[in-house]
């Protein structure tokens, strides 16, 4: 098989999944102990912080385990918009193409009378910061945006936005799930408050994750329970998840540079190699890129039938289309950037890591240029473009 | 778990009657306006009679197995019997398909009674169509 789906989720590394194994077998005890046993498990869980905090730029204290993503996410945002009520806070910016763990929150948070504002993502999937600071209000609360795009793999300027929200009193918070371990990402270097991220995105296990919360902003649980992690996140903890988390995030900021290189220079051949195919166009800015990040759209094909296909060939892949995401709508990050629903249903994204070969790139790109060909070759929609009764538009 | 059983998958990877009819006596084209799929049949009819039947699809498997098993299911058949062709017919004839995929089987029903229409509509055939 070939593996093209590292940002849905990645391979666990050799020495993270030993990590986790040995602590299982050796060190069950519960943090909360006050044997020694327990208390080496307690060690084993401080350590793990100081490695996250190190790697992150951070203090240990501002570093929350958590179950994931999802879980930081749902924690930094509800948490702000709850303190944000308190003053008469109850406005939030965010933009139309992040993660469904923050969408759905500021949903939620709309029923209960916040008021969300989603700043514009441009064709090139970017934020520009003056409009995120157009959109600040008084009684602005929140800012989040997300460190890169899961879908497009946009990289935004996070620090310029951080700038003006610091500058203007609103605390800020990033969706760091898919850029940490790939891409710098330093908090001593960042006016951020709140940094989400998740192991399983960097070859660490699932189910594990951190919030970042800078020190001297209040963070409240999002749950209730014991007295874990200083009252911030309740519940036992996964001491063998989080040991393997910190090694596997410590291996990728030790390769960062390399691995970073190397993926981004198959990314390349790959985004030369797809562009070939005729009416077919990359999604997001080529530059402001993560390095993994390989997203198109094609006409006159759709998506599903692309990917089982690929599947068939041995490629694992994803899309944004209608027919892959359980429900009738195509992507709501293609959308954003302004897809329209025809070309939407045509995405394919490939989200590699540094351990494809260049012949593994040069089969994909085989493979995907054959089964375009093929599903176009009985596709209605691609029949009325090549005749031109309708127009192309890529 | 397979998201499709083996009969969808084989009719997805290997589907019949693809194509298109150039002197088709009845064409249909359907679409999802929502999740975009989009399918189109041609029919030849002599004597009351689906002689032939091919189908072009823009969509996803399930939508691709649903044109492909419909056309297997009216082909050779009176027209009589091609119009009672339900979209339950076509997804129990494919095993089955999963709850939201199956919009797809309606759109093979809808796109084989929309070119039987338009067959009517060319030759005056008075529906429904005698035995």
């Amino acid at each position: 098989m070939i593996y093209a789906d590292n940002a849905a989720t990645t391979r666990m590394s050799e020495a993270a999944m030993q990590t986790m194994i040995s602590v299982m077998r050796e060190n069950y005890g519960n943090p909360s102990s006050l044997y020694a046993f327990g208390q080496r498990s307690k060690e084993i869980l401080e350590e793990a912080r100081e490695t996250v905090a190190r790697v992150l730029g951070a203090r240990s204290r501002e570093i929350i385990f958590t179950g994931g993503g999802s879980e930081s996410d749902n924690q930094a945002i509800r948490s702000a918009a709850a303190l944000g009520r308190e003053k008469g806070k109850m406005h939030i910016v965010s933009t139309a193409f992040e993660h469904h763990a923050v969408l759905h929150v500021l949903e939620r948070l709309k029923k209960e009378g916040f008021e969300v504002t989603l700043v514009d993502v441009h064709s090139d999937g970017l934020v520009r910061p003056e409009e995120v600071e157009a959109a600040l209000r008084e009684d602005t609360c929140l800012v989040t945006v997300m460190f890169a795009n899961n879908e497009i793999g946009t990289v935004q300027p996070i620090r310029e936005i951080g700038e003006i929200c610091r500058r203007r009193g609103v605390l800020f918070h990033t969706d760091a799930v898919q850029a940490l371990g790939h891409i710098p990402v330093r908090v001593d270097d960042l006016p951020v408050d709140f940094l989400s991220a998740s192991a399983h995105k960097f070859h660490g296990p699932k189910g594990v994750g951190f919030l970042y919360a800078r020190q001297g902003v209040r963070l409240l649980p999002l749950i209730e329970g014991g007295a874990q992690e200083r009252g911030r996140r309740a519940g036992t903890e996964n001491t063998a998840g989080i040991a393997a988390m910190a090694v596997a995030l410590q291996e990728a900021a030790e390769h960062l540079g390399e691995r970073a290189e190397k993926t981004a220079r198959l990314r390349d051949r790959l985004i030369r190699g797809l562009s070939e195919i005729p009416h077919c166009a990359l999604n997001g800015d080529p530059v402001h890129r993560l390095p993994g990040n390989v997203s198109f759209c094609f006409e006159g094909i759709e998506g599903e039938s692309l990917l089982l296909l690929l599947d068939d060939r041995g490629i694992a892949a994803s899309s944004g289309s209608a027919c892959t995401s359980g429900s009738l709508d195509p992507s709501h990050v293609l959308l954003a950037i302004g897809r329209v629903h025809d070309v939407a249903h045509g995405s394919l994204r490939l989200s590699i890591d540094e351990t494809l070969t260049e012949e593994e790139a040069d089969e994909i790109i085989s493979s995907v240029k054959e089964v375009v060909a093929y599903l176009r070759g009985f596709s209605p929609v691609w029949r009325d473009l090549e005749s031109g009764k309708t127009p192309h538009i890529l | 778990m397979a998201l499709y059983s083996e009969k969808v998958m084989d009719h997805f990877r290997n589907p019949r009657n693809v194509g298109i009819i150039e002197d088709a006596d009845g064409i249909g084209e359907v679409g999802n306006a929502k999740c975009g799929d989009i399918m189109k049949m041609y029919l030849k009819i002599r004597d009351g009679i689906i002689q032939d039947v091919k189908f072009e699809t823009f969509g996803c498997g399930s939508a691709i197995a649903s044109s492909s098993m419909a056309t297997e299911l009216i082909k050779g058949k009176p027209v009589s019997e091609a119009m009672t062709l339900t979209n339950k017919a076509v997804a129990e004839a494919l095993d089955g398909l999963p709850d939201y995929k199956m919009h797809c089987s309606v759109l093979a029903e809808e796109a084989i009674q929309s070119a039987l229409e338009d067959w009517r509509r060319k030759t005056g055939e008075a529906a429904p169509e005698a035995e």
